[in-house]
């Protein structure tokens, strides 16, 4: 018995999500009373590989070949499946990111393993093991059962936190065979936003809806998202015109965020759009419509032009940080 | 190429979330039923992609697993431009359960793309299309948000974090698509309406496959507390609470 | 009696809808105040099938029945009232007329493009000086022979701009008085039909309305609908459909106006409490939502009627006239409701209450379509 989680690495780096997703793991690992076996596959520097000790991963495995450079989902899950097996781990967590999508529903037919994806907390118990869950786009929560032997998660950033929890580890170089056959597509081209923050990791995010009237008006948007270290969002309205990519549109069929705090300029609050980030620890809205339905999700607002008030709080912010 | 695209059905977004049987069950009272959005973007670039290659692709099908209430969604989807219905007649149990059914159905026929949206707007499993691909042990590339047939190519944007890469893949092959794969759900036409009234939709029985997951209750959200409302005239008032009482930054 | 609607009734209700929502909300207030005709969205009607919905798939029409039509411009006009008188003119004057009383060879020259959306059509009936009372036609159509000479004007017309097809109708036989009157088909871009500026209308702003000139406008012989002297009982019988149209129309007006209403009660606090709390709201609502359940039900009797080959032209006055003059009543109500908010362009009802007072007017005035029920009764 053992907790196996995967490790995801960016250009051989952690994020905090993956340190969440150990300290999940140990929680968990705590009440089972066993271990936690973290699973990287990839070019990670050892050190690296041992920060994830930090926060509980007695056992750390790292695969690496070159012809994993890219994600090939099948491939990746006969990995993690044959360390699973290997590992005897009867619960297998992910981050719920894109790659935590791709691989844990194959994960889970490869090991008849349950599957529960966006946790955000750990199970309420073990024996039956229940889990609670985000349904309805976040309108209600649900309690999944999983009646297999092997379970697996799939964790909601950003709703655990992370918690340090050092203990002793080992790492564990494993080698694994990839014929060129399996992995059956190729890349033709790769494209980056580099340089901003990325938006699914952002602890401050700041959006703009169609208040802020025009793509010209951004400019404090973004200068207050520079000055906070956060990134720049906005409601659908806005990417459909074009004023902003589509990559930075939040809401039910865009991005779902849930950063610590969530600004709102000019957002009218739709359900849709409230749905993308309703699990923001704190959201403040501005709107010059008191009825504006972004008021009942927001825990702190300004009824007044979006324009008005951008400029006045970016000096009150910069203060603020000066002192 | 045949293209299969797995549909679900769900209740109207705008429907009041509600639970009975002590909170353990959906309230399916009064509820409008639509085609799960993601499925059907996925849907629109079918028909997209089959009108700008008619050559190329050979047709379009669509598959639920659902009981005979799911059949106005299915031919709503046959009014959009699939060429023909597949109904496998269960409940869904869990998205293990509805894989293995889908499995079946490609199984059966054979298909070079089949498209699944990434989540359902109810359940939000996100996990029957790549179960599925498992399943048949094909390949699986998810989070796509754009498919193109290049010159009977198959071209695939996949979404990762900061980017995209763009991938050639061949069939036989899983797409798990997201927002991007269309721009809008297209909207049937008189025309296609018509012509749906004679497309077929087959009903199958269900394989016998266990669920491994049940939802054995539900609750909704506790009540919010009211928004902390700060005067126009008073921003630096807001500051200081983000900065001192929640602090948030 | 069966009151469901069928599955494809709901999908079409359902695809006008979203068409509606999605398309024309967008931009329906700015269009409204600068006049601007919905240009990309009609084409996009055309696409849709919304053109022609009725029309036999033979003379590429959708094939559908009056009750999806019905439907349909409910959800069209809860949101745009242009586009939607747009669609109704078309459908029910002008491609049913010529599909109902046209020739083989009118059908095919004229009716399919029309029903495709490719053409939109007209029907030139008002006068500067004949408007509820059609029989006394100005416009002369003199009989040349081989083709008509046309002269006169027409006051009103929606669509004149945009149209390429006309329905005129003139006056052949003056000593005949109204069996003397023709319906025949012209060419908008024929030489010497001229229009006069476009109407500063008070609503339906972004339907194009114009008065329209003839100057010994030469029209061919085979153009005319029917029999020589028919086009009275021509215009008679095509505007009992009509009615249907603008009816749904009226009804769509007054059920956007409680939709928008009933949400905005839900949302606005006054004396503690949100408005729809307060009995005289809730009763407000509640005598709208009757008034709206009814009109509906005589606007679908209309259309069951029709589709059945029953006689439908009194239930069909019945609905233009109560529906048109519930909706003048409901869209004021609405805007009452939504206090200040309700006098400003941005919520859109003060919209809705200018564009219902049309419906009591055109098409048949409600005085008019009451003459129509009390002769009727008293026969």
């Amino acid at each position: 018995m053992s907790v196996l989680i995967y490790n995801e690495n960016w250009d051989g780096k952690f994020k905090k999500l993956s340190y969440e997703l150990v300290s999940y793991a140990h929680a968990i690992a705590k009440l089972a009373n066993t271990e936690v076996i973290a699973l990287s596959i990839g070019d990670v520097a050892e050190d690296e590989l041992k920060s994830l000790a930090n926060y509980g991963a007695s056992k750390i495995i790292s695969v690496n070949n070159d012809k994993l450079k890219y994600l090939a989902n099948k491939v990746y899950t006969g990995i993690i499946a044959e360390i699973a097996e290997k590992e005897n781990a009867d619960i297998i967590v992910m981050a719920h990111n894109n790659t935590g999508k791709a691989l844990s529903p194959r994960l889970s037919v490869k090991l008849k393993a349950g599957l529960a994806t966006t946790v955000n907390a750990i199970p309420e118990s073990l024996t039956p093991f229940i889990v609670s869950k985000k349904v309805y786009t976040g309108k209600a929560f649900a309690k999944l059962k999983i009646n297999s032997d092997r379970k697996i998660l799939t964790l909601s950033q950003n709703s655990f936190g992370i918690k340090e929890n050092k203990v002793d580890s080992t790492v564990e170089n494993v080698s694994f065979e990839v014929n060129d056959a399996d992995i059956n597509f190729e890349v033709k081209d790769v494209n980056k936003i580099t340089g901003k923050v990325l938006l699914n990791d952002a602890e401050i995010v700041v959006s703009g809806g169609r208040g802020m009237k025009a793509a010209e008006n951004w400019g404090p948007i973004e200068e207050l998202a520079e000055i906070l270290g956060g990134a720049t969002a906005c409601s659908r309205p806005v990417s459909d015109e074009g004023w902003r990519p589509h990559s930075e549109h939040t809401g039910q069929t865009g991005k779902i965020i849930a950063p610590n705090l969530y600004f709102a300029f000019g957002i009218s609050g739709a359900i849709q759009h409230v749905a993308g980030v309703s699990s923001s620890k704190c959201i403040v809205a501005v709107n010059k419509d008191e009825e504006a339905p972004i008021f009942e999700s927001a825990d702190y607002g300004i009824v007044g032009d979006a324009l008005k008030v951008l400029p006045e709080f970016i000096e009150a912010v910069k203060k603020v940080k000066s002192e | 190429m045949k293209i299969l695209i797995c549909l679900s059905n769900v209740p109207d977004t705008t429907t009041k979330i509600r639970f009975v049987d002590e909170n353990t069950k959906f309230d399916t009272n009064g509820v409008q039923w639509i085609i799960n959005p993601w499925d059907e973007l996925a849907l629109t670039r079918a028909v997209e992609l089959k009108e700008k290659n008619p050559a190329e692709i050979e047709n379009i099908t669509v598959a639920t697993v659902g009981l005979q209430d799911s059949e106005a969604t299915m031919r709503k989807a046959l009014a959009v431009g699939a060429d023909r219905a597949i109904r496998i007649n269960a409940e869904a149990k869990d998205a293990y359960f509805v894989a293995s059914q889908l499995a079946e159905v490609v199984k059966a026929e054979g298909f070079d793309v089949v498209l699944a949206g990434i989540e359902s707007s109810d359940y939000n499993g996100n996990a029957v299309g790549s179960m599925l691909s498992e399943l048949l042990d094909y390949p699986s590339v998810s989070s796509v948000s754009k498919f193109e047939i290049d010159g009977g190519q198959i071209v695939f944007n996949r979404e990762i974090d900061g980017g995209s890469e763009v991938l050639n893949i061949s069939a036989p092959v899983v797409a798990i698509v997201q927002k991007g794969i269309a721009l809008e759900p297209r909207i049937p036409a008189m025309r296609g309406i018509m012509m749906a009234r004679s497309k077929p939709l087959n009903v199958v029985e269900p394989v016998a496959v266990d669920a491994l997951t049940e939802h054995v209750g539900f609750e909704l959200p506790p009540a919010k507390a009211a928004c902390k409302m700060v005067a126009e005239d008073n921003v630096a008032e807001l500051v200081r609470l983000l900065h001192e009482e929640a602090k948030a930054f | 009696m069966n009151f469901e609607f069928t599955e494809e009734q709901l999908m079409i209700q359902q695809a006008a809808r979203d068409f509606a929502q999605r398309e024309l909300l967008d931009d329906v207030i700015e269009r409204d105040h600068n006049a601007e005709f919905p240009t990309k969205h009609v084409k996009t009607m055309s696409e849709l099938g919304f053109m022609g919905m009725m029309v036999s798939p033979e003379y590429d029409g959708g094939g559908m029945d009056t009750i999806s039509y019905v439907l349909s411009m409910e959800e069209i006009s809860k949101v745009d009232a242009s586009c939607s008188v747009i669609m109704s003119v078309n459908n029910s004057l002008v491609c049913y007329g010529i599909e109902k009383f046209g020739t083989e060879e009118q059908k095919q020259k004229f009716l399919r493009p029309l029903a495709r959306g490719e053409k939109i059509g007209a029907f030139l009936l008002s006068e500067p000086e004949a408007g509820s009372d059609a029989t006394h036609q100005k416009t002369m159509a003199e009989d040349m022979g081989d083709h008509y000479l046309l002269n006169g004007t027409k006051n009103w017309i929606t669509s004149a701009n945009s149209a390429s097809t006309y329905i005129v109708i003139a006056q052949t036989h003056p000593e005949l008085k109204h069996k003397g009157i023709n319906a025949i088909l012209v060419d908008k871009n024929s030489p010497g039909v001229s229009l006069g500026p476009h109407e500063d209308k008070m609503g339906m702003r972004s339907s194009d309305t114009h008065s329209v000139m003839f100057t010994d406008v030469k029209v061919p012989k085979e153009n005319r609908i029917g029999e020589d002297g028919f086009g009275f009982k021509f215009a008679m019988k095509t505007l009992e459909g009509g009615r249907i149209g603008i009816a749904s129309q009226a009804l769509g007006l007054a059920s956007g106006a409680l939709e928008r209403s009933v949400q905005y009660s839900k949302e606005r606090k006054a004396f503690g409490t949100e408005i729809m709390n307060h009995q005289v709201i809730a009763f407000k609502l509640a005598d709208m939502a009757v008034k709206i359940e009814n009109a509906r039900n005589l606007c679908l009797k209309a259309a069951w009627l029709k589709d059945n080959g029953k006689p439908y032209g009194i239930v069909s006055a019945m609905a233009k006239q109560y529906a048109a003059d519930i909706a003048m009543e409901v869209t004021t109500e609405a805007v009452q409701i939504h206090g200040g908010y309700g006098y400003v362009k941005e919520y859109h009802v003060e919209r809705l209450m200018r564009e219902a007072k049309l419906t009591q007017i055109y098409e048949g005035t409600s005085e008019v379509q009451k003459i129509v029920i009390s002769r009727d009764l008293l026969r």
